[in-house]
């Protein structure tokens, strides 16, 4: 057996395939079906459809209706991405400035149904500040029994121990283990 | 050296065995009943057997261990909390006769850090710990030779018993219960396993090292602890899923002392398996350091004990 690769260690390398998270900021026109033709060319430039905040409600000062889509998509092809919304005269109010810049995976554990799974990951989104990119569970005593989740977080860069921090809390609160990522050092 | 040992569990017999190879000469070995001394130098051999045969060490009181002629006590009595009683009495009557101190007990360094250094400071000998963490693994000299101004942090796996049972649990899938029973048919973890699982053993041992990094501040109870009992195979699981796998994580910085299950990359280097030990020393100015290897045993242990030995000036 050789050296392990040197790479994997550093923590600036990209080790989920060369994926980030992007947000971007549209403004549509509040007609049928303009949602749907705003995320055609994210997916057609090779990006993937995270989650879309459809503020329906509330109106850009030019009577617009905005919303926010997190999408992932290798770096390189971020401006594609950004390229074909402009061809198809959708309205981008920021984009590029990249809002989540780290991932970062946190397992939880304890009773995870019962304590509400789903409210415990929009505290981590309002709390945290962060994206829940993906999540798995695993119930091995049923859905009353002791779970195990494993969440994937898109967060601001630099902003990961302040994260951690809040999760950490979120998991007293409601009597979960949160097993954290060891961050700092080439760990 | 004159070595008087004090504690004749796995580590104290160890260092009385080794003594010699080592280029020093045992004068006292005692445990907590009885005592075996000679100005002369014990008969080592024959006083060990006694040990294991379940009969006294010796003829004499565990007292009399002070009033013989020695360069160093070695304290290897087992670790207590709160005041660590009786072993800083002991290192506190070596240091006011002005004796060297070669503690191999974490209870007075993660406890007393600051009483023990201001003993030493009133004394012509002084203390050295490197057994207390990390067992034959050369961590706190390692710090020293960095100078502890210029490591900002040390993390790692400290506690082989936890480490051996989350091991097992990825491997082959297996529940807490399940593995911790295995591990103490092994004899890998105690009947009472308490001290090793609910992080308390890891904890001190990164405590003592934020006393080195800080010089003193810190106490077990300064210390966020968690443990591994709660955390059940499927949780092993979904880490791999992602290239991850759980260990327990101790982190020690002038700011604090952390320990807890972590989630660490499968493959990297604080990922070590069974009961093996690893440290990792963030420098200011050389990067990472990593040692890894035999965290506790006798023999291991009682190394790092003679190597202290050995850095002690003459008196």
């Amino acid at each position: 057996m050789g050296d392990a690769p040197v790479d994997e260690d550093e923590p600036d390398a990209e080790t989920d395939g060369g994926l980030r998270a992007y947000t971007v900021r549209l403004e549509l026109v509040d007609e049928p079906g303009e949602l749907l033709r705003a995320l055609a060319p994210i997916a057609d430039n090779g990006g993937n459809l995270l989650s879309i905040h459809h503020e329906r409600g509330n109106i850009t000062p030019r009577g617009h209706i905005p919303v926010e889509v997190d999408l992932e998509c290798p770096p390189d092809r971020f401006d594609d991405v950004v390229g074909g919304l402009r061809d198809a005269g959708v309205n981008i109010i920021q984009a590029g400035a990249e809002h989540y810049g780290e991932e970062v995976n946190v397992v939880l554990v304890g009773h995870l149904v019962e304590t509400d799974l789903s409210d415990t990951l929009s505290r981590i989104e309002d709390e945290a500040d962060a994206a829940v990119l993906d999540l798995s569970l695993a119930a091995p005593d049923g859905t009353d029994g002791v779970a195990s989740a494993r969440a994937r977080l898109a967060i601001d860069s630099g902003r990961s121990e302040e994260a951690l921090t809040a999760i950490r809390s979120i998991g007293t609160d409601k009597e979960l283990t949160v097993v954290e990522p060891l961050l700092g050092g080439d760990a | 050296m004159k070595l008087a040992i004090l504690g004749a569990g796995d580590v104290g017999r160890s260092v009385a065995d080794l003594a010699d190879e080592y280029g020093h000469e045992v004068v006292a070995l005692a445990d907590s009943t009885s005592a075996t001394v000679d100005p002369g130098g014990i008969a080592v051999d024959d006083v060990l057997e006694r040990k294991v045969g379940g009969e006294p060490l010796g003829a004499g009181d565990p007292e009399d261990v002070f009033d013989t002629t020695y360069d160093v006590l070695v304290e290897a009595t087992p670790t207590t909390l709160g005041d660590a009683e009786p072993g800083f009495t002991h290192v506190k009557r070596a240091l006011e006769a002005d004796r060297h101190v070669v503690l191999a007990n974490k209870g007075p360094v993660a406890e007393r850090y600051e009483d023990l250094r201001a003993l030493e400071a009133e004394s012509a000998g002084s203390i050295r710990f490197e057994a207390t963490v990390g067992g034959a693994i050369p961590v706190l000299s390692t710090v020293e030779d960095c100078t502890p101004q210029a490591v900002t942090a040390v993390r790692g796996v400290l506690n082989g018993t936890a480490n051996f049972i989350l091991t097992r649990m990825a491997a082959e899938g297996l529940d807490y219960e399940h593995v911790l029973a295995e591990a103490q048919d092994l004899g890998v973890a105690e009947a009472d396993p308490t001290f090793d699982v609910d992080g308390t053993d890891a904890a001190l041992k990164f405590v003592i090292l934020a006393n080195v990094l800080a010089d003193g501040g810190f106490a077990l109870e300064d210390a966020t602890v968690k443990g591994i009992q709660d955390i059940p195979g499927s949780a092993l699981d979904l880490a791999a899923e992602d290239g991850r796998t759980i260990r327990l994580i101790g982190e020690a910085t002038r700011d604090g002392v952390r320990v807890g299950p972590r989630l660490v990359p499968e493959n990297g280097a604080l990922a070590v398996t069974g009961t093996r030990n690893i440290v990792q020393i963030e420098t200011r100015n050389a990067g990472s350091l990593h040692s890894s290897g035999r965290g506790a045993g006798g023999p291991e242990t009682a190394t790092a004990v003679l190597s202290d030995v050995g850095r002690l000036p003459p008196l």
